[in-house]
This record gives structure tokens, C-alpha cells and sequence, in this order.
């Protein structure tokens, strides 16, 4: 199994860049985890053709891109697949899927992995009844299932208010939205600019506002130090505001500090990597295109930087296009004609986030919790002890990996990689870049040793999209 | 800082274990590591504690360093995560334990006990989760396995107690000998100068032999292993097999290592691990083929460390042949990590001069050169180390 070009995900980015190859003449695959092409953006959005809690642009963007996606000929998608393992050099990814490994071959692979939610480690919250935003989300849309009793989203970000008319739309009668930012956010935002390219989201954000705010929602604004406590459950949430202690009863509480380019994969191959200083987070070096430090791969969607569905399907447009120019269907001149709409409709799409990105930095005590909150979930290894770590000397996260075992656990880290850099960073009084980020390890995510063994090149079921 | 007597080139277990005991002796002792301590194949071990099945040249020292293992903390100041879980290794066949048995009676021929033939319920009472096709085995029982990483810590911070300076980041650009002084330039462009080199750089040992003056063959493979999620309690001893390379365990927390000699590849210049999917999911078969229960336990880490390779895969253990001050401790060919408590010692005597305390003709530097071209290596995919 062959192809032109691999697509690591179905999500907007995958979804148009699959779609455009196609239409470019090459050959495509798309491995994707989740049964059905959506991303998490428009997870299942075929399913829920019909829900009017999604109605709006959930069901209309993302419907037509999973059309278009479904209607092109000549897309080989691979749904609930998972990369493990990647040889960029020889253009190999190794794949499980249906209890089995095999191996696909590409002359060009991009990786639409999009983002992940940003952790947001305070006390208690690995305490049962107590998830991410995004995981609420899901929940929501795959399952329909609404949290009981008193509700409480914390953080900040577009995702907050888009949850809580997704939940009040859904029936959640007590619902409460603690926003972390920082008082003056909104001042240094305006001074971005961008605002009248972008007012079409702008105006969606507001419309959002306004509709939670007629359905009864209470919110606090400049919320710090928080913290879930109760008995084996959460039952109360406490916070400081000014000067004063808070606490309100809580049965469910969603946390939401704003997503980041999941980088897990190409952290892994050692692909070069900026600090993103603004948004906390680790990016990949990408050029226009979307193209890495690595001559056979690159990146487009959210994982390249986040900016959104619609930044995310132009770029996966653009990867797609460069990914035909490299393999000999057309030249420069001809690649740069083709991509003039690309283009317009990236830069249009990612007009406010300067603006986005100053109103919802998030607090840079995220990456510095207090010594008694966990920070690596799978390990249960506190703040205190990987300060403790840095100060006997380790000088980066995968040294503290070897020291305490953080990292190590089954989601290698995902959670809570970059908060160890930061405390390290923190400690030693050094900078993010010098601390450096983690470097996880195949298999990009756990896999049985049955799987692994079970090794048959026939193995992965091959759909035309 | 003060001049060094004694340059040591890698921190690695070898050269870390040199260190103690030269710095105990009371000699300035300086370390120069190209990364960081442990950062190859001593972090990267599977951490096997084994006397069983050792080649006869490396027994004696095999014997003698289980019993420092015994009491490392010690000699260390940690106990290194050893446990004394025995090891056992598995015939598949009544070929293989026929092989078994007669490498038993050759051992105990020559005055050593400790290994010992196991018949299949034996086995079976050691190893209750073992396939029922297994027909028996060999096991030493005061074997085990250690903390690869703790391991090396421990033995580098007791070097640097006793007076040891560690240099990390410090990669040998080039050496020289000049006016009875072994010179080395690093690649930061600091120089360090002692009258004694020891050569403990494991896959990159054969680069610094060369810049020495003394081609050693060595090849390196990146030996790949395969961690487990924490699992309920499955195995007490490190298993191997008798017809097959494949070694596992469990460790205190649950998880199953999975291990034995396939190979990845690698880059000696960039440290690059590049696993190979196919050897790898042969190791998984292997393991599942040996205990079935693991099926479902899910992998959480793939990885594999670069180790040095001779072509009789013995290690390099002994005075340079050509050079003054020049002492050799690398390739130890995937099975070094027990050895390091005794190896160090002996270097350390090898270094201050003292008397061969072992017989170490087997080791030799130049025995690849004397004994006329080295005989095929049986490992597939050795890569050339020069």
C-alpha cells in the first residue's frame, strides 16, 4: 500500500487537504481514529445531522466539508485507525486497527492532528466530576449526555461560552461560568487590531454572549486560584476574587484554559519547535505551506497553531497544494496561482486571533501550580516534587521523566509535558526554549501487545471516502 | 578546577563505576560525557542482574560481581532497585533443553554451581503464567534485575562524593598523546590533560581506540525494547528463552519490560533511534507466544539505546597494546550492566597499576588483530561503528 500522499486525521485541515489532493490528481489515504470524519471541531457531525441543540454552523460547515470529503473519488480512508509509529525518512507509518499493525508507505505525509485542551492542573482536579470543557463537549454531542445538579465551567476561551449555550440550550438549569482572565485583557486585545477582517467571528462570539446571558447564566469574572474540593467527588469549588474567598457547591465542574496544538507527534520525530511565548505552548516550525523541519512532512490544522476550522481547512488546502508541487504535477508559479484563494481565506480566518490570543492568554501560573496540585495524572506526581527534581539538578522535562516517572504513564505526557518544563523553568530560573519540551516516544498512543503482534500488512480496512 | 590524573571518556555505567573506585583510591578522577549521564545504553538497559548463561570468559567476572550486587548499597549508598528475583531461561523444546542440561554439566565440570536444570513443573512453580508448551529450563537464583537509571545515578553521585568531577555535554572532538599527557579537545573547545585515559564510551569506544592509534572492530545495534502499562502481579523473574533472543520482567510497579536483542537502527553522530516495526512486533510475538496473558496489556513506551558490538560480542576489557596510560572499557555487546560493580574495580587496579587481578586474555584489545579477521557476527543487522 502506496500512496502520494498520507493524512494523519479527518478533521477540517484533513478533510480539505484529502479533498484537494484528490482533485489534484493524487493518491490519498486518510487515517483517522474516530469512526466517522468530523475532527473533534465536527466530531460526528454526520450522525447529528438532525439535533437542534448543534444546529448552526456546526452542522452546516462541517456538513459540507464531510461531504465534500466524502463525495471526492479516490481518498483510500482508513476510519478508527491510529498512528503509533512514524520513519518520515522512509515514509513509513505504522498503523493499528481491528486488533492489528501494519504499515502504510507515503511519498508525503501531513499530520492534521489539530489541538488538544490545554491542562489546567489546580487542586483536585483529577477528583471524580471534574473534566475538561472539551470532554464535556463530546459527551454532549456523541452521547447527548447533560450533567446533573450544579454546573460549573471555569477558565476561558471561545469554548466556554459556546459550552455553556450548548448546556443551557440542552436543559442545565444551574449553570455558572467562573472566567479566569485577567482584568485589562480586553484593553491590550483591542490594541491587536484585526477586528473588522475578522468581524464576522467577532460578531459569533457576541451573539454567544448575548444568548447566555438571556438564558440566565451567572458569571464571574477574574477568577484566581482555584481550587475543587469535596470527598471522592467534587462538591465544592473555591476561588479568590480581589482581595476575597468564594465558594460555591458544585456537582460538575469543567475546566477550559483554551487549546494548543497538539505537538505530540512531532515532538517525537524531534522536528524543530518554537515557544509560542503569547499562548504557552509548544508550535512546529512550519513555512507558509505548512511544510516542517523535516523534508518529507508537514502540518496544517490546529496542530500547526490554532487557528480555527476555517484557518485550519485553507491551510490543509495549501499543504495539499505544496504536497502536489513537490511530487512533480506543477511548478512554483503554478503552485502560488492555485493557491491565491487558499490563501485569502487563511488570512481572513485568522484575522482576529492576534486579538483572540491577547484577550484569552492564559495566566502564565498555569504552567507554575502550587507544590500539592498533581501534575502528572498517570504517575500522580505533584508540583512540589518535580520543583524538588529541578532543584537536585534535572534540567529538562525528560530528565525529570527519568527522575519521577512524570511523563511516563499512558498518555506519555500529553498532560502534563509542558507544566513540568514550566516548573523547571520556574525553578532554575531558565527560559522555556532552554528547558526544552518533552520528547514522548512511540507508540504515539498505547497499543496491546496483541495488536503489536498481530502484524499483517492486509490488516487495516480501506474505504473510499 | 585541578589537573586530573585520570580522564575518563563516557559516563556511562563503566566509566561512572571507574570513577568510584579510582576516586576512592584517592586519584583526581574527571569524567567526560558527550550527553548525559546514563544517556545510552546505560539508561536504556534492560537491567538484567545475570549470571546465567553468561559465556565462560565472562563468568568468573559474572560470579563476582552478583555477589557486590548483593550489597550494592554498600558500596553505592542505594540499593539500585535490585531485587534478587532469580533468572530463569526457558527450552521451548526437548532439543533446547537437552542443550540446557549439557551447558549445566560443562559449567559444573569446571568448578561453577550456580547454574541449575529445572524440569517443566519447576519451571512452571517459578513461572505459573508460562505457556504450557514450555518443557523446562536453567535458572540462577541469586540473579535479578536493577534500576538501569538509578543504577547509574547511584554509582555516578558516589563517584562525585568521593571526589569525582563529571563533566556533562563534554564530546570528544579529538586526543592526543604529548609529553606523557593524554590531551583532549572537546567539541565546545575546552581541553582536559591527565597522564591516564580510560576509553569507557561504549558504541562511540571504537572512535576514541582509533584517534588513539588502535583500530578496535566494533559495530553498535540499538537494542529496541517495549514497556507495559502496570500490571497485575504476572512474573517474579527476568525470563529468557533458550532458542530465541527475548528477556522480560516485572518490575515492582506493575509494568512488563519486554526485551532481547532485536535491533533498530541508529545514528552514532546525532544519537537518532530509528525502531524497527517489524523486529519489534516479532519481540511481541515472542512474549505472547511465552505468556499468552499478555495480550491485552497495553505498550506504553517503545524505545531502544545504542550499545556497542564486538565480533565475538565479548567486551573490551584491558591495557592498550599500543599506547602508554591507555586503558580500555567498552563493547560490552548488550550484556554489560551486571558486570559494571567488578569491571570498574578491575580498570581502577589496571589503571593505578597494579597486578592482573583476572584473567582478562579473553577481553583483549588486540586479540581481533592477533587472532587474524574476526568470524561472522551473528547479529543481522550490526551496523559499522567507524
Amino acid at each position: 500500500m502506496s500512496y502520494d500522499l498520507a493524512i494523519v486525521g479527518a478533521g477540517p485541515a484533513g478533510m480539505a487537504a484529502a479533498t484537494e489532493a484528490a482533485c489534484l490528481g493524487l493518491s490519498v489515504t486518510v487515517l483517522d481514529e474516530q469512526p466517522a470524519p468530523g475532527g473533534q471541531v465536527f466530531r460526528a457531525v454526520e450522525a447529528a445531522s438532525r439535533d437542534p441543540a448543534l444546529a448552526g454552523e456546526f452542522l452546516d460547515a462541517g456538513g459540507a466539508l464531510a461531504g465534500a470529503f466524502r463525495a471526492t473519488k479516490g481518498i483510500a480512508y482508513r476510519p478508527r485507525t491510529t498512528l503509533w509509529h512514524l520513519d518520515p525518512d522512509a515514509g513509513l507509518l505504522s498503523v493499528a486497527a481491528d486488533g492489528a499493525t501494519a504499515e502504510i508507505a507515503a511519498r508525503r505525509i501531513l499530520l492534521a492532528t489539530g489541538a488538544q485542551e490545554r491542562p489546567v492542573p489546580i487542586p483536585g482536579w483529577t477528583l471524580p466530576g471534574v473534566m475538561s470543557a472539551g470532554a464535556a463537549q463530546i459527551l454532549l454531542k456523541t452521547a447527548g449526555a447533560v450533567p446533573e445538579g450544579s454546573v460549573v465551567i471555569a477558565g476561558q476561551g471561545p469554548l466556554c461560552w459556546l459550552l455553556a449555550v450548548q448546556l443551557l440550550r440542552a436543559g442545565v438549569e444551574r449553570l455558572t461560568l467562573l472566567e479566569t482572565g485577567a482584568g485589562g485583557a480586553l484593553r491590550d486585545a483591542l490594541r491587536a487590531g484585526g477586528l473588522w477582517t475578522g468581524r464576522k467571528l467577532l460578531a459569533k462570539g457576541v451573539a454567544l454572549m448575548r444568548e447566555t446571558r438571556a438564558r440566565g447564566l451567572t458569571v464571574v469574572r477574574n477568577v484566581r486560584h482555584l481550587r475543587a474540593e469535596g470527598d471522592g467527588r467534587v462538591s465544592t469549588v473555591r476561588w479568590r476574587q480581589g482581595s476575597r474567598d468564594h465558594a460555591i457547591a458544585c456537582d460538575t465542574l469543567l475546566l477550559h484554559e483554551g487549546v494548543i496544538p497538539s505537538t505530540h507527534i512531532t515532538r517525537a520525530l524531534g522536528f524543530d519547535h518554537d515557544w509560542d511565548d503569547r499562548q504557552l505552548c509548544w508550535r512546529p516550525r512550519l513555512d507558509a505551506w505548512g511544510a516542517t523541519s523535516h523534508p518529507n512532512v508537514a502540518v496544517a490544522g490546529d496542530g500547526g497553531g490554532i487557528g480555527g476550522w476555517e484557518a485550519a481547512a485553507a491551510g490543509g488546502r495549501l499543504a495539499a497544494i505544496d504536497a502536489a508541487h513537490r511530487l512533480g504535477r506543477f511548478d512554483a508559479v503554478a503552485r502560488d496561482t492555485r493557491a491565491a484563494d487558499a490563501q485569502k481565506a487563511q488570512r481572513s480566518a485568522l484575522a482576529l486571533r492576534p486579538f483572540l490570543d491577547r484577550l484569552y492568554r492564559p495566566a502564565s501560573a498555569i504552567l507554575t501550580p502550587t507544590d500539592d496540585t498533581i501534575v502528572c495524572r498517570c504517575e500522580e506526581i505533584t508540583a512540589g516534587q518535580i520543583r524538588g527534581a529541578a532543584r537536585l539538578g534535572a534540567a529538562g522535562p525528560n530528565q525529570v521523566k527519568a527522575f519521577l516517572r512524570a511523563g511516563m504513564g499512558p498518555c506519555q505526557g500529553r498532560m502534563c509535558g509542558t507544566v513540568v518544563a514550566g516548573l523547571i523553568a520556574e525553578t532554575r530560573g531558565a527560559s522555556m526554549e532552554t528547558v526544552g519540551a518533552l520528547r514522548p516516544r512511540a507508540p504515539f498512543k498505547p497499543m496491546t501487545v496483541g495488536e503489536l503482534a498481530n502484524e499483517r500488512p492486509d490488516a487495516i480496512p480501506e474505504l473510499i471516502a | 578546577m585541578t589537573d586530573p590524573d585520570i580522564l575518563i571518556v563516557g559516563g556511562g555505567l563503566h566509566g561512572l563505576s571507574a570513577a568510584l573506585h579510582l576516586a576512592r583510591a584517592g586519584r583526581r578522577v574527571r569524567v567526560l560525557e558527550a550527553r548525559q549521564v546514563g544517556a545510552q545504553a546505560s539508561g536504556y538497559s534492560a537491567g538484567g542482574v545475570r549470571t546465567l548463561g553468561r559465556h565462560p570468559a565472562e563468568v568468573p567476572l559474572a560470579l563476582e560481581a552478583i555477589e557486590r550486587w548483593h550489597d550494592i548499597a554498600n558500596l553505592v549508598g542505594d540499593d539500585c532497585g535490585f531485587r534478587p528475583v532469580g533468572q530463569v531461561r526457558v527450552a521451548e523444546t526437548e532439543a533446547e533443553l537437552a542443550q540446557l542440561a549439557e551447558r549445566v554439566e560443562r559449567l559444573r565440570a569446571a568448578g561453577w554451581m550456580h547454574e541449575a536444570l529445572a524440569d517443566a513443573e519447576t519451571v512452571r512453580q517459578l513461572l505459573p503464567a508460562v505457556a504450557p508448551h514450555v518443557v523446562g529450563g536453567i535458572v540462577a537464583r541469586r540473579d535479578g534485575f536493577a534500576s538501569p537509571l538509578r543504577t547509574t545515578r547511584a554509582f555516578g553521585c558516589a563517584a562525585m562524593a568521593a571526589g569525582a568531577t563529571v563533566i556533562e555535554g563534554a564530546r570528544v572532538a579529538t586526543l592526543e598523546r604529548r609529553a606523557g599527557l593524554w590531551c583532549l579537545r572537546t567539541h565546545g573547545g575546552e581541553t582536559h590533560a591527565a597522564p591516564l585515559l580510560l576509553n569507557a564510551a561504549g558504541a562511540w569506544g571504537g572512535r576514541i581506540a582509533r584517534a588513539a592509534g588502535e583500530p578496535i572492530p566494533l559495530g553498535f545495534n540499538a537494542f529496541q525494547m517495549l514497556l507495559t502499562d502496570a500490571l497485575p502481579p504476572l512474573l517474579t523473574p527476568v525470563v529468557g528463552a533458550a532458542g530465541r533472543p527475548l528477556s522480560f520482567k516485572q518490575s515492582d510497579s506493575g509494568h512488563v519490560m519486554i526485551g532481547g536483542g532485536h535491533k533498530g537502527q541508529a545514528d552514532l553522530d546525532t544519537g537518532e533511534i530509528h525502531l524497527d516495526v517489524p523486529r519489534l512486533a516479532y519481540s511481541a510475538r515472542t512474549a505472547l507466544d511465552l505468556f499468552p496473558a499478555l495480550r491485552e496489556a497495553r505498550i506504553a513506551h517503545a524505545w531502544a539505546g545504542i550499545e556497542g558490538v564486538t565480533p565475538d560480542e565479548l567486551p573490551v576489557i584491558g591495557r592498550s597494546a599500543v599506547a602508554d596510560g591507555l586503558v580500555h572499557a567498552f563493547g560490552f555487546s548488550g550484556h554489560g550492566f551486571a558486570l559494571a560493580p567488578i569491571v570498574g574495580a578491575i580498570v581502577a587496579g589496571l589503571l593505578l597499576d597494579g597486578p592482573e587481578t583476572h584473567a582478562l586474555t579473553a577481553f583483549a584489545p588486540d586479540r581481533f588483530t592477533l587472532g587474524g579477521p574476526a568470524r561472522e557476527t551473528r547479529s543481522a543487522l550490526l551496523q559499522p561503528a567507524g
